[in-house]
């Protein structure tokens, strides 16, 4: 399949950049469903007649597969270019869903696991990173901008799939009016078929849009010496199997990792939380859940413009402070939450908004704070080495958050200060990455590779 | 050598379709939860 190939993507003279973004979104909005299973969450358990926990499993192969598969796949993508890459990950990510369905409909669990979670999960790693190389390829001049755009669209992928899946659910199933309706199986299986073929077909104009810049090309106006001016950015390039042996590395990857863990211990919790916050004395909340599930829908809103908004800031601020303010400021804005956020609903709100847009900062800055310290030459690579962070915080944030709440009491019976311990240990994790980021410094020279002799393929963008 | 090229675009109509066609459904997606989070200011 040579038209998929690295050198048929090649962009021609006078093609507009700004082509590139929509492609890339065009896939991460619909990997960005990963974040949407809440939705039949509980059809399956009906379904299967298995524990919530069982159910969840199904996410958690697919987020662990994400970032195996982002890592050894990593290598693979920068060479073979974002076609394939995306092409090869609509594939995995739309047969997840076949193979899901025939699990569901046969009433057979591990066909899920091995559908959604494992092949799903391949579709996943390799998608999320397809475009961020080809993105700060194209825009150098604003590589935060670029990965910022795109890596909103997995956080914004989930506001689209969860109205359009309820919808489908509702024309599926004909008990849909029934009071208090749960989703059948067969309504489930029918969505994940749909899911399979559109999802297939916008990934599909994402791999056709796709191009990547030709060898020496460079935004009109763009001069490389002011980003070499600028401190921490090279325009040296390290190996991906170099960058995993330097110690700017396992710095960010702490920092990407406490970011994380501090993020997902509330996304997880959202909902409880905000009625366990405002629980009175007599056991009710003034958060009703109408009013939770609007929490919930804000913190969405809040994890994807901060992906945008935050990673375009960087540009300005240069990544180190961005990643300082992310740390530094989350851990104070954590501290005020612990103790003082059950004193109004406002205050509270406001805050977790904020982290929660952190989090997603963090995620969006992260491939251009790598293009900074190790240049463009594998820098899809190292990212996908770098996202083993996100599924070891995915392990860790609800283990640290369900440890301590369960030591507090029953869901139903906790209230603010059953919060404080986990909350108080978050701003810990947070100052540990505030110190790691604070840490990070240029890439040692016996790092870099050499000027003469790459292949072609090769080539960093911005030398020619 | 680097050669500068303009980002002007040859075909607006292709930019506009492509955007358009990841641009709707995002502002959809952005509007339902709005809806909900309307909820919490209610």
């Amino acid at each position: 399949m040579g038209w998929l190939d690295r050198e048929r993507t090649i962009a021609p003279p006078g093609f507009n950049r700004w082509l590139v973004p929509p492609a890339a979104l065009a896939v991460h909005l619909c990997i960005g469903q990963a974040y949407a299973t809440s939705v039949y969450k509980t059809a399956l358990v009906k379904h299967f007649g298995a524990s919530l926990t069982e159910v969840g499993v199904i996410f958690s192969i697919a987020i662990v597969m994400l970032g195996l598969s982002a890592a050894i796949m990593g290598t693979w993508v920068d060479k073979n270019g974002p076609r394939k890459a995306m092409f090869t990950s609509a594939v995995f990510w739309a047969s997840g869903f076949l193979i899901g369905s025939l699990g569901i409909f046969s009433h057979q669990l591990w066909l899920v696991y091995l559908g959604y979670g494992v092949v799903g999960g391949i579709g996943l790693g390799i998608g999320y990173i397809s475009p961020v190389s080809t993105l700060i390829k194209w825009f150098p001049d604003r590589p935060g901008l670029a990965t910022g755009m795109a890596i909103m669209g997995f956080g914004g992928g989930a506001l689209i799939a969860s109205p359009v899946s309820t919808a489908l659910l509702k024309m599926y199933d004909p008990n849909s009016g029934a009071k208090g309706w749960v989703a059948s199986g067969e309504s489930v299986g029918k969505l994940f078929l749909t899911l399979a073929v559109v999802y297939l077909a916008y990934m599909m104009f994402g791999a056709f849009t796709i191009k990547v810049p030709a060898e020496g090309w460079k935004p009109a106006g763009f001069d490389p010496t002011k980003v070499r001016a600028a401190s921490l950015v090279t325009t040296e390039n390290v190996s991906a199997r170099n960058a995993v042996k330097t110690r700017q590395f396992w710095l960010v990857w702490i920092a990407l990792f406490c970011n994380v863990t501090a993020g997902i211990g509330i996304l997880e919790q959202a909902a409880p939380m905000i009625q366990d916050f405002f629980r009175q004395p007599d056991g009710t909340s003034l958060a009703s859940a109408a009013v939770a599930a609007g929490f919930v829908g804000l913190l969405s809103i809040g994890n994807m413009s901060g992906r945008f908004a935050w990673s375009a800031t960087s540009d300005v601020t240069g990544r180190k402070r961005i990643y300082m303010v992310f740390l530094g400021v989350g851990a104070l804005l954590y501290t005020v939450l612990a103790l003082a956020g059950s004193t109004s609903t406002v205050l509270y709100v406001a805050l977790a908004f904020v982290i929660i847009s952190f989090y997603g900062g963090g995620f969006a800055t992260a491939p251009a704070y790598l293009r900074d310290l190790f240049g463009t030459f594998q820098v899809g690579a190292i990212h996908g080495r770098l996202l083993t962070a996100w599924s070891a915080a995915g392990v860790a944030g609800p283990l640290i958050v369900n440890a301590f709440l369960d030591a507090q009491g029953k869901p139903g019976a906790l209230n603010a200060a059953s919060y404080q311990p986990a909350l108080l240990t978050m701003v810990g994790l947070l100052v540990i990455g505030f110190v790691a980021n604070l840490l990070v410094s240029p890439v040692e020279a016996r790092f870099h590779e050499p000027h003469a002799g790459r292949v072609r393929s090769e080539e960093p963008a911005l030398e020619g | 050598m680097s050669t500068a090229q303009s980002p002007v675009a040859p075909s607006t109509g292709k930019l506009v379709i492509a955007w358009a066609l990841v641009g709707v459904p995002l502002a959809y997606g952005v509007y339902e939860t709005l809806t909900r989070v309307a909820a919490l200011f209610g």
